[in-house]
C-alpha cells in the first residue's frame, strides 16, 4: 500500500471529525485520499478544503478549540506558511495532530525530501515525531492523537516525502474496534461552549508570559514519559514496538554509531549489517523523537547498556546554514552536559532528495576522525563541488 | 447562580479598557449584546482583543477566541465545522477591525465566504491600523493623514482610495452583506437581526470613528458617525446574493466639509490651494457614492432622520428578553 494512503486510512481510524488541507507536493496523495472517503461516506468528517496552509492550520485550530479531533497536512513551502498558526496552537496547547510529508525548502524550489521544513519548525512547541517506514509512519498516527490528546500538546508526524509517500509497502492496518479501544473520544477541557464561557488567547505582559512559556517546556519535555508509554501500550496492544524516542539498532559492543532519522535507517541498518559482517564494531540509532529532544534517551543508549561508542557519526538531512547540521549540535550538547566526552561528527546529507546511498553512508561510517569534530561536512556532494575529500568537506 | 443582567446580556462587560470615545467599543457592545452570549465570538488580533482581554482578565461573558492577525475567518471556519460535526447549531461571529478584514485577513475571509460557512463576519472598520498608532490601511480614505501617510511638501496625505470591501465581499453571492455605524442604532440593530435570522456566510461593516486616530472629539463620535453617513462618504446598504437590496435615504445631503472639518484627520487640507483640490476629490467621491446607490432619491422606509425615531423596546432598547421570561 502506498505511504500516503496508509497514513490516510489510519487517520481515518482515529475518527477526525474536521479534516482541512491544502494541496501540496508531496503530501497531497494524503488528503486526496481522505476527500475520497469522506465522499464516499466512509469517514463521518467535515473535509475542508482551505485556501491556502495558513488557512488549513487555522480551521484545525478552530475546529480542536471547539472540541472536535481534527488533522491536517502539509510540507515545505505550505508548512513555512503555516508557522505562525502553528505556533499559536502550542501556545494555545491544543491537541491538534498533522502530517508532515518532509520535502526541501526554496529557494531554490525543489519538490523531493529533506527534513528542512519540519526541523525549521523544531522550536514551535510541537511534539516531533520521524517515522522510519509506511507502518511506523500509519501506526505513529494512532500514537499521536492518544499523546496529544493526554499532554495538551501538538503532534508532527514526519514521513519522507516521496521515500515514504508514494512507495508501496506491505502496511497492517488494525481493526477499528481495536483503535476505538485504544483512542477513547475525544473530551476537550478548555472547549468554546457557551455554558462554560471561557477567553482563549487572551494578551499577557512581561510580568506572565515567561511562567506561560515555562509550563509550556514543561508539559513538552514532560511528554517524553507519555510517548514512551503509549509506544509500550501501543505494542502490548498491536504487536508491533517502533521504539518509544529512540530506535536502537546492534548498539551492543558498538565503538562507531550512526544517529540519523526517518527512512534512511532502512539504508543504514543494511550498511551496519555490512560492516558488522566484515567484523567492525558498528551500530546505529535513530531518533524516533526529535521533540521533545530525547537527551537522556540519548546518553543511556550510547553509554551505557553495552554501547561503547567512542566515534559517534550523525547524517541528517537539514541544516542550520550558516552554524552546522541541527541534531548534531543538540546530540553534542546532550553528551557535554552528561560529562561525555565522545567524538562526535556531523554529515549533512540527502538535500532535496539527493540519494542517501549505501556507498555514500559507508563512507560516512568509514570517514576517519579528523579529531576536529566541530566542523560540518557534507556528505554525498558532487566530485566536481570543488571539495577536497570525499565527503564533501565545506 | 445566573448574575447577568435580564435585560441586557453584556457579552462585553465594563471595565476594559478602550479609550474614551472609542466608536469600536460601542459598536462591539451593540452587536454583541443583540447576539447575545449563546454564540462563540473569534477575534482577530487589534484593539478589541488588546483592550478586552488583558493578563488573564477578560471583559467577554461568552465564549471567544483569540489566534493571530490574519487568521480570524479561518479559524472561525474551524469552530463552524466543529459544530456541525457535533450536531451543534451555536452561533459563530467573528469580530475583526479593518486591518484584519481588508488587508491582512482578506484572504481567510474570502475562503471562509466561498466555502459557505454559517458565520457572520463583523468588521469594526476605524479606516487604520489604530492599535499600532495610527498607520494607513487599504480602508484609510482618500487624503487623510496617518503616521504611514503623512502629508508633506510633496503629499496630501494618503493617496490611494478606501478599497470598497463591500461589493467585493458582496461579489461572493452570499446571502447577506451590509455597512452600518454606531450612530444609527436601529438601523444596526436591524441588521445584526436580519443576520442572525440567516444562515451561510454574512457579513457585516461597522463604520466605527477613532477619537485618538481621527483626531476628533471622544464625546463627538457619534456625530461623527452620522456625518459619514450624511455626506454620503459611509453609505449605508444592504446586499443580498450580490445585489443591492436596501440602503438608507439621506433626508439630505451635508457637504464633506462639514464631516472632515471636525477630525484632525483631514486638517492638512484646509488653507492651502492643494488641500482644496483634495477636498473637492472627496466631495466628487461622495457625489458618485450616493449616485451609485441612489441615497437620495431611494424609496424607503426610513431616512437619516427618521432611522433613530423608531419605538424602542425594553431598557436600553436592544437586550432580547432572556428565554423562559414571558411578557
Amino acid at each position: 500500500m502506498e505511504g500516503s494512503h496508509a497514513v490516510a486510512e489510519a487517520v481515518s481510524l482515529c475518527r477526525p471529525q474536521v479534516v482541512a488541507a491544502y494541496p501540496i507536493t508531496p503530501q497531497t496523495h494524503i488528503i486526496e485520499h481522505l476527500a475520497e472517503m469522506v465522499a464516499d461516506g466512509g469517514l463521518a468528517s467535515e473535509f475542508i478544503s482551505a485556501e491556502s496552509e495558513f488557512a488549513a492550520a487555522s480551521i484545525v485550530l478552530g475546529a480542536v478549540a471547539a472540541g472536535s479531533r481534527a488533522f491536517t497536512a502539509s510540507a515545505s513551502q505550505g508548512l513555512l506558511l503555516m508557522t505562525e498558526v502553528l505556533f499559536n496552537i502550542a501556545g494555545l496547547r491544543l491537541p491538534v495532530v498533522m502530517v508532515c510529508a518532509n520535502r526541501a525548502v526554496g529557494a531554490p524550489i525543489n519538490i523531493f525530501s529533506d527534513h528542512q521544513d519540519s526541523m525549521a519548525l523544531r522550536d514551535a512547541g510541537w511534539i516531533q515525531l520521524y517515522a522510519g517506514s509506511n507502518q511506523e509512519a500509519a501506526d505513529t498516527i494512532i500514537q499521536a492523537y492518544r499523546i496529544a490528546e493526554t499532554c495538551e500538546l501538538p503532534v508532527m508526524v514526519c514521513m519522507d516525502g516521496f521515500f515514504l509517500t508514494h512507495t508501496f509497502e506491505p502496511v497492517d492496518l488494525p481493526g477499528q474496534d481495536t483503535v476505538d479501544a485504544f483512542l477513547p473520544a475525544f473530551h476537550f477541557a478548555r472547549t468554546l461552549d457557551p455554558t462554560r464561557p471561557i477567553t482563549l488567547g487572551g494578551g499577557s505582559e512581561p510580568d506572565n508570559y515567561m511562567e506561560y512559556r515555562q509550563h509550556q517546556h514543561q508539559a513538552l519535555v514532560s511528554a517524553a514519559t507519555e510517548i514512551e508509554n503509549v509506544n509500550l501500550e501501543f505494542a502490548q496492544t498491536f504487536g508491533r514496538d517502533h521504539g518509544g524516542l529512540i530506535d536502537a539498532y546492534r548498539l551492543e559492543g558498538a565503538e562507531v554509531v550512526m544517529v540519523t532519522l526517518g527512512s534512511v535507517m532502512g539504508a543504514v541498518k543494511d550498511v551496519v549489517d555490512s560492516l558488522r559482517g566484515q567484523g567492525q564494531l558498528v551500530g546505529a540509532l535513530r531518533l524516533r523523537c526529535f521533540r521533545p529532544f530525547p537527551a537522556s534517551a540519548l546518553v543511556t543508549s550510547l553509554c551505557d547498556t553495552g554501547c561503547n561508542a567512542k566515534r559517534i557519526v550523525v547524517l541528517e538531512k537539514a541544516l542550520s546554514v550558516g552554524a552546522d547540521g541541527i541534531v548534531v549540535t543538540e546530540l553534542r550538547a546532550a553528551l557535554h552536559n552528561a560529562g561525555m566526552a565522545v567524538i562526535v561528527e556531523g554529515f549533512v546529507g540527502g538535500l532535496g532528495g539527493r540519494d542517501l546511498t549505501i556507498e555514500v553512508i559507508e563512507s560516512v561510517f568509514r570517514t576517519a576522525s579528523d579529531g576536529v569534530s566541530t566542523r560540518c561536512r557534507f556528505a554525498g556532494l558532487k566530485p566536481e563541488s570543488g571539495d577536497q575529500s570525499t565527503m564533501g568537506e565545506s | 447562580m445566573d448574575v447577568r443582567d435580564t435585560y441586557r446580556h453584556n457579552v462585553l462587560t465594563s471595565g476594559h479598557r478602550a479609550c474614551s470615545g472609542c466608536g469600536e467599543a460601542m459598536a462591539a457592545r451593540m452587536v454583541t449584546d443583540i447576539i447575545g452570549p449563546d454564540a462563540v465570538y473569534i477575534n482577530a488580533t487589534g484593539c478589541l482583543q488588546v483592550f478586552t482581554t488583558h493578563n488573564q482578565q477578560s471583559a467577554w461573558q461568552a465564549p471567544w477566541i483569540h489566534s493571530v492577525f490574519a487568521n480570524a475567518a479561518a479559524v472561525a471556519s474551524g469552530v463552524e465545522a466543529a459544530m456541525r460535526a457535533n450536531g451543534k447549531d451555536t452561533p459563530v461571529v467573528v469580530q475583526a477591525g479593518d486591518g484584519g478584514t481588508f488587508d491582512i485577513g482578506l484572504q481567510c475571509l474570502s475562503g471562509m465566504i466561498e466555502r459557505g460557512h454559517d458565520v457572520l463576519f463583523v468588521c469594526y472598520d476605524n479606516e487604520a491600523y489604530m492599535n499600532t498608532g495610527v498607520q494607513r490601511s487599504s480602508s484609510t480614505p482618500h487624503a487623510v493623514r496617518t503616521t504611514t501617510s503623512p502629508p508633506g511638501r510633496l503629499s496630501e496625505g494618503k493617496h490611494h482610495l478606501k478599497k470598497d470591501v463591500i461589493s467585493i465581499i458582496a461579489a461572493h453571492q452570499m446571502p447577506y452583506a451590509a455597512t452600518a455605524t454606531v450612530a444609527y442604532f436601529p438601523d444596526l440593530k436591524a441588521k445584526v437581526e436580519k443576520a442572525m435570522s440567516l444562515k451561510g456566510p454574512r457579513f457585516l461593516q461597522v463604520l466605527s470613528p477613532c477619537p485618538l486616530g481621527w483626531n476628533h472629539d471622544a464625546a463627538q463620535t457619534i456625530q461623527v458617525s452620522r456625518l459619514a453617513v450624511e455626506t454620503g462618504l459611509f453609505p449605508l446598504v444592504e446586499l443580498e446574493h450580490g445585489a443591492v437590496t436596501g440602503v438608507m435615504r439621506l433626508a439630505r445631503q451635508r457637504p464633506v466639509e462639514d464631516y472632515i472639518k471636525l477630525q484632525g484627520r483631514f486638517k492638512h487640507l484646509f488653507g492651502s490651494k492643494g488641500g482644496a483640490v483634495e477636498i473637492r476629490h472627496l466631495q466628487a467621491l461622495a457625489d458618485a457614492r450616493i449616485r451609485r446607490y441612489g441615497l437620495l432619491e431611494a424609496d424607503t422606509e426610513w431616512t437619516t432622520d427618521t432611522a433613530n425615531q423608531v419605538q424602542r423596546r425594553g431598557r436600553g432598547g436592544y437586550a432580547r428578553v432572556s428565554k423562559g421570561e414571558s411578557q
